[in-house]
């Protein structure tokens, strides 16, 4: 359901500020929502400053000095730290990206950030992303054969057919489009969201795959695909430059084929 | 775990308003004006249908200011879901989706929209006063 305004434990006080470090003279400003499960406070923004000229280039970089340097208490994901594994996925100024891939000095003045939107808090910075999870699941991400495979060499796949699946393999789950979403904000218990649909499509698309009228039926529904509205924010703010609106015109147009 | 109900993260107080968001919510806004501009016409049908006293009633309302202003917005509204409702179709024929493109259609669609409405009252106005 749509619910313009947060519920009465979500809404985000003022917190914290944290001093500048001693003899920093070239700092960044780094305003981030914090909440903790261990107490009874609403989620707040606390202020921290990193010294730039002892700091790596990236956002992602400023979270961990403020980690190790500043308040070991905050919490974020992070693994790869070269945009391939999307943990860090969150809200910075706006728009959801992987803190890893954008950097300090692509952002003027403050750096402004959010967990994933309209995500239940596990804490900080990380959101609890199971309804996410099982979606994937629920379209199964596997190649789907009836046929048996050749006895003497694996099921091969033509250049051309090869091609059809750029733009849709690179995906790497961070959720930053499906969390972009205002039709999945309001319908994330239905509606699979962008990049759980970009997925379904990639195996759709793949030659393969035997099982396309059955993705389909799983597909068909009003809620399921339909609520893409073409609003677009998933493709402004994919962090590996895909259109997961594309993919979802895409399954829609076989919708209407596969009727005749 | 003293606090176990979890907070919803910020969502559309904090996103970042692009033009392709701004286009989708104007395109679901002024259908539901069409809809509500369509009792208006409808009124003023049936009061046709009445009687010469009704229609002056409903005619008296509509060409006052605020009438006037009203059916401006209903204009605009048409010509906007009309200009935007063009681009679903391209859409839904699976074009028109590389970010760029969607840039310029959506100005497309506001700017066109505008001058449309412009021209059209522009005319009324010459022809009728």
């Amino acid at each position: 359901m749509v619910e313009l305004t947060l519920p009465k434990n979500s809404r985000v006080g003022t917190g914290k500020t944290h001093s500048k470090p001693d003899g920093a003279t070239n700092t960044k400003t780094f305003n981030v929502y914090r909440w903790s499960p261990d107490d009874t406070e609403n989620p707040r923004i606390d202020t921290y400053y990193v010294n730039l000229d002892d700091c790596g280039p990236m956002i992602l970089d400023g979270l961990i000095k403020i980690k190790n340097e500043i308040d070991p208490t905050l919490t974020f994901r992070r693994s790869c730290r070269e945009g391939i594994c999307g943990s860090c996925a969150m809200n910075i100024n706006g728009t959801n990206t992987l803190a890893c891939t954008k950097g300090m000095d692509e952002v003027n003045g403050d750096i402004n950030i959010y967990p994933l939107p309209h995500q239940p808090v596990v804490k900080d910075l990380v959101p609890d992303l199971t309804n996410f999870y099982a979606q994937y699941a629920s379209i199964k991400p596997w190649m789907q054969t009836q046929t048996p495979p050749p006895p003497d060499r694996e099921r091969l796949q033509s250049k051309e057919d090869r091609e059809k699946l750029d733009g849709l393999y690179e995906c790497i789950l961070c959720a930053c489009c499906s969390t972009s979403c205002p039709s999945y904000w309001w319908n994330s218990d239905r509606f699979l969201g962008p990049a759980i649909l970009l997925q379904a499509y990639r195996w759709l698309a793949d030659s393969r795959d035997e099982n396309t009228g059955e993705r389909l039926d799983n597909l068909e529904d009003p809620f399921r695909l339909y609520r893409c509205h073409t609003i677009m924010n998933c493709a402004n703010t994919c962090p590996k430059g895909l259109n997961p609106a594309k993919a979802i015109a895409e399954i829609k147009k076989m919708m209407v084929e596969r009727r005749g | 775990m003293a606090n176990v109900e979890r907070p919803i993260s910020p969502h559309l107080g904090i996103y970042k308003p692009q033009i392709t968001m701004v286009t989708s919510i104007t395109h679901r806004i002024t259908g539901v004006a069409l809809g509500v501009g369509t009792l208006l016409l409808t009124w003023w049908l049936i009061a046709a249908a009445t009687g010469p006293e009704a229609f002056e009633t409903v005619n008296a309302f509509i060409s006052s200011w605020f009438g006037r202003l009203v059916l401006f917005g209903f204009t605009w509204a048409l010509f906007y879901h009309l200009c935007n409702g063009i681009r679903h179709l391209f859409w839904d024929a699976g074009k028109g989706f590389e970010l760029p493109v969607m840039r310029k259609t959506g100005m497309a669609a506001i700017i066109s929209s505008v001058v449309l409405t412009v021209l059209t009252w522009v005319i009324a106005y010459g022809i009728g006063g």
